[in-house]
């Protein structure tokens, strides 16, 4: 789990352009949008697409992505049990 | 029709930005392609917002905010720009992601950052500014459009200040494809020397400028902008010079009282013909400037001849690096531009002393 | 600044029809345009339905009767044949008459074919008569095209501000005539369909893999569509003696400054565009007899739109309907082709009917016209449309 969610950090990073921030920098439970990381929808739709290309796992229902995305961890635990 | 220019916010291969320095240090280039001295955004710039810009989102950005800055002005009444290819980098970002995914696995950000009015919606999302926003995107008329349109809009609304602004950029990928149309000159070119090449093709360019258009008086204002004139690709060289001398007589002018003509010279042999013959019939004896040799060639270049024009009636000093022969005048009381991008789309601005 | 801008010619394509008459015959049966992609080559072709144009760009060249060979573009071969329309409608023979101008929008221009050769435009070992497509890209060259097919040389712009893009060139147009820059110019906008948008739209997710439902509570995003629509606007002197199909009372466009691509819940942006159209044309709201509504059918436009529409309106909302559900939404084309639609409900008494509407929004009072209704004179029009970047235009037309 550690182990995935430090390689999400990484790909997030990557994926969303966060330029100068670390893996360290993000918590595991902080709230990814508004508050913590601020991200905003586009942002979200980014992140589906990370899962379907990295983790071949598809969202159809945008509304879908807000509880997956609430964290880093619940990201995480939601490839879990979704991979294939 | 007429306003004031009131503030300049601009990015150009010169080190323009963020400075009332007027070309006292000039970067000479040795090449076919001038790219912009960027900014470090850092200071303009949201970096949450930033990581989607591409380039030239961030430098019209760093452009607008300078330009408001400069004019005091935090909230203007409308938002008026023009680009010939909009955010290109974007574009092609994701037209190429299409091609090479086989249309899979894209994502919004480069789509939606594409759109051509993404400079002039960022500067109002940025400013939570809900005014006239507009954004024009005809070729070598991109920029002047907006210059009407914001006069226009300083005349026919309550609207005081306007901010008007023009931006284009050059990436690798389409300088290539540019190329292969015929656009730029083969060789590199040393800065000073593009005026007498006599090669086929021009140096490209890129930049972004911003200008709030006021009819508001004040001592710190640069110049009056007295009227913008577009000739659609014309027939004869008589179609330019009746356009001109028509605008002239409309202000109450004759060519005598033009102090400085301002040329679009290019260094491409194909095109520049028709400024020497204006200037042969027109204006023989007036003093003589250009720009596009630190400019570079683009759609929306008429935006630092403006900047240009703006500087000599505010300084009421030529530099040497733009003057064609001497400066004849002591006193500079009016500036015309004439500019044509690529023999089509002839333009010409008139300004004078505030 | 009172000057009165007449509307004389109209003209349209679009999924529904290659031309006025035949839209009317479409929007008489209730026959949406939406279906089957047949022209582009995309893996997305069965995922969802598109309001395309039914005929090859080798159709479209026969029926302008161009030269085979023509390098031209979809955009612009859609939008000669939209204006050329108009200026028959107009009945202008001699362009040099009057001070004429042109300005068309665009949200691709030449994109349908940059896609194509891109990657060959980037390959010098490559060669062929594709490289002039290079100068085919700008949104600017399909005005130009279209200029010269009409003859305008005058004043010709290109505007590009997403979705609301011809209702801004039209919004301009009249401007450019108060202004006394021109007595008299063709207002519209065209937009073919490409890869590069069906593909930027499935990445936003806000495509529906059915029929649109604008307004519908269960509505699922937009379809997309293409076309041009255009519209001849004079001045009082140069419309003198003509027939006059209506006037374009008001126009007004504002930004929602709210996010990139999302309206804002309240729809401050359309609020405020309505209004200033309302001031311009010196009307009420309850002088609207029909609001031809930008409705998208997502989830967030119709949501905003709607309830801006309600802040002006207050629960007096006139008849209003999508036709975004027959043409789909061909976005820089629809302010256009809305326009040519506005018209006709002027022209005709007409509502449109709202195709797809079953369920009812909870967050709105108001209920789309669900049938062609002809019962009611319609004097005066309202017509929005929003595009990305906040951009809000709203449009009156009125009764001469």
């Amino acid at each position: 789990m550690e182990e995935l969610m430090d390689k999400l950090k990484g790909e997030i990073i990557l994926q969303l352009n966060l330029e100068g921030l670390k893996n360290e920098d993000i918590d595991s439970d902080a709230t990814l949008f508004g508050e913590g990381l601020g991200l905003d929808s586009i942002d979200a739709l980014e992140l589906i697409v990370l899962l379907e290309k990295n983790y071949g796992i598809k969202i159809s229902n945008p509304a879908d992505g807000k509880k997956i995305f609430q964290s880093i961890r619940t990201m995480a635990e939601f490839i879990n049990e979704n991979k294939k | 029709m007429e306003a004031f220019i009131k503030g300049i916010g601009i990015v150009s291969p010169q080190k323009t930005f963020n400075t009332h320095e007027f070309l006292t240090e000039l970067k000479e280039y040795n090449t076919n392609s001038l790219r912009c001295v960027e900014p470090v955004y850092t200071e303009f710039l949201n970096p949450v917002l930033a990581r989607r810009m591409g380039r030239t989102v961030k430098m019209g950005i760093a452009a607008s905010s300078v330009c408001l800055k400069d004019s005091g002005v935090e909230m203007p009444d409308a938002i008026i720009t023009g680009t010939a290819l909009g955010c290109h980098e974007d574009t092609e970002k994701f037209l190429l992601a299409i091609i090479d995914n086989d249309e899979q696995f894209l994502t919004p950000t480069s789509f939606m950052q594409s759109t051509h009015n993404t400079v002039s919606s960022q500067i109002a999302l940025q400013l939570k500014c809900m005014n006239y926003n507009f954004t024009y995107v005809h070729k070598g008329f991109s920029f002047e459009s907006a210059v009407l349109d914001g006069l226009m809009t300083l005349e026919d609304s309550d609207a005081k200040n306007v901010l008007v602004g023009g931006h284009d950029e050059m990436t690798d990928r389409h300088f290539t494809i540019t190329q292969r149309a015929g656009f730029w000159k083969q060789e590199n070119v040393a800065t000073m020397d593009i005026v007498n090449s006599k090669t086929p093709g021009s140096v490209s360019g890129e930049g972004a400028a911003f200008f709030m258009l006021s009819n508001e008086e004040s001592d710190k204002n640069y110049a009056k902008l007295r009227a913008v004139k577009m000739i659609f690709n014309p027939g004869s060289e008589d179609e330019i010079e009746n356009g001109i001398t028509d605008l002239l007589y409309e202000k109450g002018l004759t060519t005598d009282d033009i102090d400085c003509v301002i040329y679009g010279i290019s260094g491409d042999v194909r095109f520049d013909n028709s400024y020497y013959d204006i200037q042969k019939t027109l204006f023989n004896t007036n003093t003589a400037a250009y720009f596009k040799h630190l400019s570079g060639e683009y759609q929306t270049s008429s935006c630092f001849a403006l900047w240009e024009a703006a500087m000599i009636l505010k300084t009421q000093t030529i530099p040497k690096s733009i003057l064609i022969g001497e400066n004849k005048k002591k006193h500079i009381k009016n500036v015309l531009i004439y500019n044509n991008y690529m023999n089509t789309y002839h333009t010409v601005f008139l300004l004078s002393q505030c | 600044m009172n000057k009165k801008i007449y509307i004389t010619g109209i003209g349209m394509i679009s999924a529904i029809g290659d031309n006025v008459e035949q839209t009317l015959l479409a929007v008489a049966k209730g026959k949406s345009g939406i279906g089957e992609l047949d022209n582009i080559i995309t893996r997305h072709r069965n995922e969802i339905p598109i309001g395309e144009v039914k005929h090859t760009n080798e159709e479209l060249i026969k029926m302008i009767g161009l030269h085979v060979d023509t390098i031209i573009t979809r955009t612009t071969l859609l939008g000669m044949l939209a204006a050329k329309e108009a200026m028959v409608w107009a009945g202008i023979k001699d362009v040099n008459e009057y001070r004429t101008g042109i300005i068309s929008a665009t949200s691709v221009g030449g994109m349908s074919m940059t896609e194509n050769y891109f990657k060959d435009f980037l390959d010098v070992e490559k060669s062929g008569g594709w490289l002039k497509y290079i100068e085919t890209h700008d949104c600017g060259d399909s005005t130009e095209v279209i200029a010269k097919y009409l003859g305008i040389k005058d004043h010709i712009s290109t505007i590009s501000t997403a979705c609301s893009s011809s209702a801004n060139s039209i919004m301009l147009g009249a401007r450019l005539i108060k202004n006394n820059i021109v007595d008299r110019v063709v207002v519209g906008g065209t937009d073919s369909l490409s890869k590069f948008t069906i593909n930027g739209f499935m990445t936003l997710m806000i495509l529906d893999k059915e029929q649109c439902k604008p307004f519908d509570a269960e509505r699922k995003g937009l379809n997309l569509g293409e076309g041009a629509g255009f519209i001849v606007l004079e001045s009082e002197r140069a419309a003198e003696g003509k027939e006059i199909l209506c006037e374009l009372s008001g126009y007004g466009n504002s930004n929602d400054a709210y996010h990139q691509t999302a309206s804002s819940p309240t729809g401050e942006g359309a609020y405020l565009a309505m209004q200033k159209a309302f001031k311009i044309s010196g009307l009420k709201p309850e002088d609207i007899d029909y609001i031809n509504a930008h409705g998208t059918g997502t989830e967030v436009n119709d949501m905003s739109e709607g309830t801006a529409i309600e802040r002006i309106f207050g629960n007096k909302v006139p008849r209003i309907s999508s036709t975004k559900a027959f043409t789909g939404h061909t976005l820089g084309a629809c302010g256009g082709i809305e326009a040519v639609l506005s018209v006709l409900a002027i022209k005709y008494n007409m509502v449109y009917p709202s195709l797809n509407h079953i369920n009812q929004m909870s967050e709105l009072n108001f209920t789309p016209t669900k049938t062609l209704t002809t019962d009611k004179p319609i004097n005066n029009v309202l017509s929005n449309s929003f595009g990305f970047g906040g951009n809000s235009s709203a449009l009156i037309f009125s009764r001469h």
